[in-house]
């Protein structure tokens, strides 16, 4: 540690004691000290192109078009992808259904398993590499990466490959088979962890897939792909596109796809829904989310305050799960604010290969373009603003962590998801006042409660209209643990025997 | 000969709870060689009506137990069964001749029970607690969905449509549904049959008239939250499409091949609309 040359502009001051005691002594970092840098350094061997990945080999698309991944970090290049056109996405299909026929749906479920428990050992040996590069193409801090998406990818596999020779006791009396051939389309926010996530229950459950990462994530897809070929994946089994918005078209609505599960934005999720409309597949959607994360005044406030932060700030905010609308009980609303602003300044923004760093950058620059847009209109609606006075590099895409107060229902960042780190504020007095605020929006993906009361937690439960309530906890996942939304969240779900029943058909 | 006239029964619908016509007052006759009776010719602004009961009605019905509403579903077979003749009857009207409108009362009686008997126990089979790899408590509970719109065929025209209504009402939803256009005479009875079974009035509400006229408005209204319909074609694009507006959950069936309604009954018809909920909580001092 070295001390800081430049003292950053004004800071909050400490808040005045209260009634629940004398206030732990803290470390308030940033003010007088600084991290060294400290780079995490294994070698996220990526290679300097990648082909699509069909029929069990990397092949460049047919008409031979490229686009280049850039690291949101720095913005410097990456690598070039193959871009996949509707031809391309129709021998992928090809040869997933040709593999669906001949191999995978033939092979014994305990066989299909072993290939799954397979990925998941590949993935935890090479867990470091695959982190680096996931924090590299996608800009999230590398102890996310490394503590988080990797393990819980590795997980996915190993849970779901024990389900595979299982399939029989999802449903009782009912005959278990898989849909044959699904379409998948994943998001930005998690890359890896999406598509084990989409992969694993799709594969034990007998199908073969073609999924599509997002555009500027697809690296960690296809590196698995490497993984694909030294587990022995028969080919076609898992067939990797790339490309944009037109590629993810071509594979939702390709005739051969007998199922699609989509990970995106509501805006999207029902265009998906139109297009199919008439054509009898079956669907999973998994899309947008507005959560309110609620406090009551009798909660652990120190537990409540990491949990907010985590609630918004964990990948940057780009979680359709985020805490983004806090619902804080009028009595302690001062008092939670003046800590998050504490709790704030202690966040360190910047280099998401740093292992110090909270919080890495922007997943693009479109994305950046966005939340800024969203953030100016907070200001003219009249919400308070209050940023943690951070210096963020010059290069790459970053924005600093921001807090809303005195935001009111009707201000579109407590109504539009900003998938950004951006928290907006509001109050409540009575639990049904914050029951009521917290269902006032057409989403209904996740919730928090944060209350020392054991029935109140129960009650608010049962009430909030969302997939997923955590209480006094917040962001927890889990491969066992069903996700997915109500309302124009989306419907189906994902993990547990709940998720996987979604992967089949029963007659 | 006896030279006393019988009373003929005006046919009303039944929304929350009560016998109405439609507000447009209009009606189509139902004819078998002889005129039967002019039912209620409900419109887009009946079925807007009806999704209002439903929503008054939905919370109250979700917030009873399981055993609850298995007792008053059982009440519903007591007060079905004892109209069973007069059920046949109407089930006869533009009946097949290949049909056993008696051998359909008797289905629908059973199935009444089949899903009485699930109110209480779907949860345990549905629901879950799920072994996290953290020290947290964590289950997965249903809920229903809301508001849910049936769209019944005109085969087995009480079969089937308590065959669509039965699961949602398990979990606790509230219904709005489209009785068969053709046959519409059994939907005007059961309600009457709702109406004393205990069932909160505005949980189930039956219109009947014309599908073009209404299914456009149930397809798009955003308070219902799932779709239960037997249709064709170009009805099952038009609600799929319509869906994609809201995230409606819709469940179709084709009308363009054969159901058999004697064993339409199965546990997934109550998961069809459920939403599963999962709750975490850390375990600690």
């Amino acid at each position: 540690m070295k001390p800081s040359t430049t003292k950053p502009a004004a800071r909050t001051k400490r808040p005045p004691r209260t009634s629940r005691g004398p206030s732990a002594r803290e470390l308030i970092f940033g003010d007088l000290w600084e991290f060294d840098p400290a780079p995490e350094t294994a070698d996220p061997r990526i290679e300097s192109s990648y082909g699509l990945f069909i029929d069990g080999k990397f092949m460049p698309a047919r008409k031979g078009r490229t686009f280049p991944s850039i690291s949101p970090g720095n913005e410097k290049k990456l690598t070039d992808l193959a871009l996949a056109e509707a031809a391309d996405v129709d021998t992928a299909y090809h040869a997933a259904s040709k593999a669906c026929e001949k191999v995978w749906s033939k092979l014994p479920g305990n066989e299909r398993g072993k290939f799954l428990y397979r990925i998941a050992r590949l993935l935890q040996d090479r867990a470091r590499e695959f982190a680096v590069a996931e924090s590299l193409d996608g800009g999230k801090p590398i102890k996310e990466s490394r503590d988080f998406d990797v393990p819980t990818a590795a997980a996915h596999f190993f849970y779901h490959a024990g389900w595979a020779d299982k399939l029989d006791h999802l449903a009782p009396g009912r005959q278990v088979t898989p849909h044959g051939v699904v379409g998948q389309v994943i998001p930005w926010n998690f890359p890896l962890l999406m598509l084990a996530w989409k992969l694993a229950p799709a594969l034990a459950a007998g199908n073969c897939v073609v999924i599509k990462p997002a555009e500027t994530t697809s690296i960690t897809a296809l590196k698995l792909c490497e993984i694909f070929q030294e587990a022995g994946l028969p080919p076609g089994v898992v067939n990797v596109v790339t490309g944009a918005g037109e590629t993810g078209a071509a594979v939702m609505t390709h005739p051969l796809a007998s199922k699609v599960a989509f990970t995106g934005s509501t805006e999207v999720g029902k265009a998906i829904m139109r297009s199919l409309a008439g054509t009898g597949k079956k669907m999973t959607m998994e899309l947008g989310g507005k959560a309110a994360n609620i406090v009551f005044e009798d909660a652990p406030l120190g537990q409540a305050v990491e949990g907010i932060i985590n609630g918004i700030f964990f990948n940057q905010g780009h979680v359709c799960c985020a805490g983004s609308r806090l619902l804080v009980q009028e009595s302690i609303a001062d008092e939670v604010l003046t800590q998050l602003k504490l709790r704030m300044q202690s966040l360190r923004v910047g280099n998401p290969l740093d292992k110090n760093t909270d919080i890495g950058a922007i997943n693009s620059k479109e994305q950046l373009t966005r939340i800024t847009e969203l953030v100016k209109s907070g200001i003219t609606e009249g919400a308070e603003l209050y940023q943690t006075p951070c210096r963020l590099p010059s290069k790459g895409f970053y924005f600093a962590p921001s807090i809303f107060s005195k935001v009111t229902q009707s201000h579109r960042i407590a109504r539009e998801e900003i998938f950004g780190p951006v928290l907006s504020i509001l109050t409540f007095r009575t639990p049904d006042e914050a029951i009521e605020k917290a269902n006032n929006t057409s989403y209904g993906l996740s919730a928090g409660v944060w209350t020392d009361k054991g029935s109140r937690i129960l009650k608010m439960a049962s009430q909030l209209k969302a997939g997923v309530v955590w209480a006094n906890t917040y962001n927890k996942f889990d491969p066992a643990s069903p996700f997915g939304g109500y309302k124009e969240s989306g419907f189906g779900r994902e993990g547990g025997r709940q998720g996987l029943l979604d992967y089949c058909k029963l007659s | 000969m006896s030279t006393r006239l019988p009373i003929t029964k005006t046919p009303k619908c039944y929304v929350g709870g009560a016998f109405i016509r439609s507000e447009s007052a209009r009606t189509y006759p139902i004819r078998e060689v002889d005129f039967v009776a002019n039912i209620p010719q409900c419109t887009r602004k009946d079925v807007r009506n009806a999704v209002e009961a439903a929503a008054k009605a939905g919370p109250g019905w979700q917030k009873r137990s399981g055993y609850n509403r298995g007792q008053i579903l059982y009440r519903l077979g007591e007060m079905l069964e004892a109209r069973k003749a007069e059920l046949a009857e109407a089930v006869s009207l533009g009946s097949k001749k290949t049909d056993n409108p008696t051998k359909e009362v008797e289905a629908t009686l059973d199935r009444i029970l089949y899903y009485a008997g699930w109110t209480d126990k779907y949860e345990q089979l549905l629901g879950s607690v799920n072994p996290v790899a953290a020290p947290f408590f964590n289950f997965t509970v249903t809920e229903p969905t809301g508001i849910c719109g049936v769209i019944a065929p005109d085969d087995s025209p009480l079969l089937a449509l308590l065959s669509l209504i039965l699961p949602i009402i398990t979990s606790g939803n509230a219904v709005v549904a489209m009785a068969s256009e053709t046959r519409p005479y059994p939907a005007i009875l059961l309600g009457e049959i709702l109406a004393t079974s205990d069932l909160p009035g505005g949980t189930v509400n039956l219109l009947t008239g014309f599908r073009k006229e209404m299914l456009p408005t149930l397809a798009t209204h955003e308070h219902i939250r799932g779709i239960s319909a037997v249709a064709t074609p170009d009805e099952r694009k038009l609600l799929h499409t319509a869906a994609a507006d809201s995230i409606k959950r819709v469940h179709t069936l084709p009308s363009e091949s054969p159901i058999d309604w004697q064993t339409t009954q199965s546990l997934q018809a109550i998961a069809n609309f459920v939403e599963y909920k999962t709750v975490w909580h850390p375990i600690g001092a």
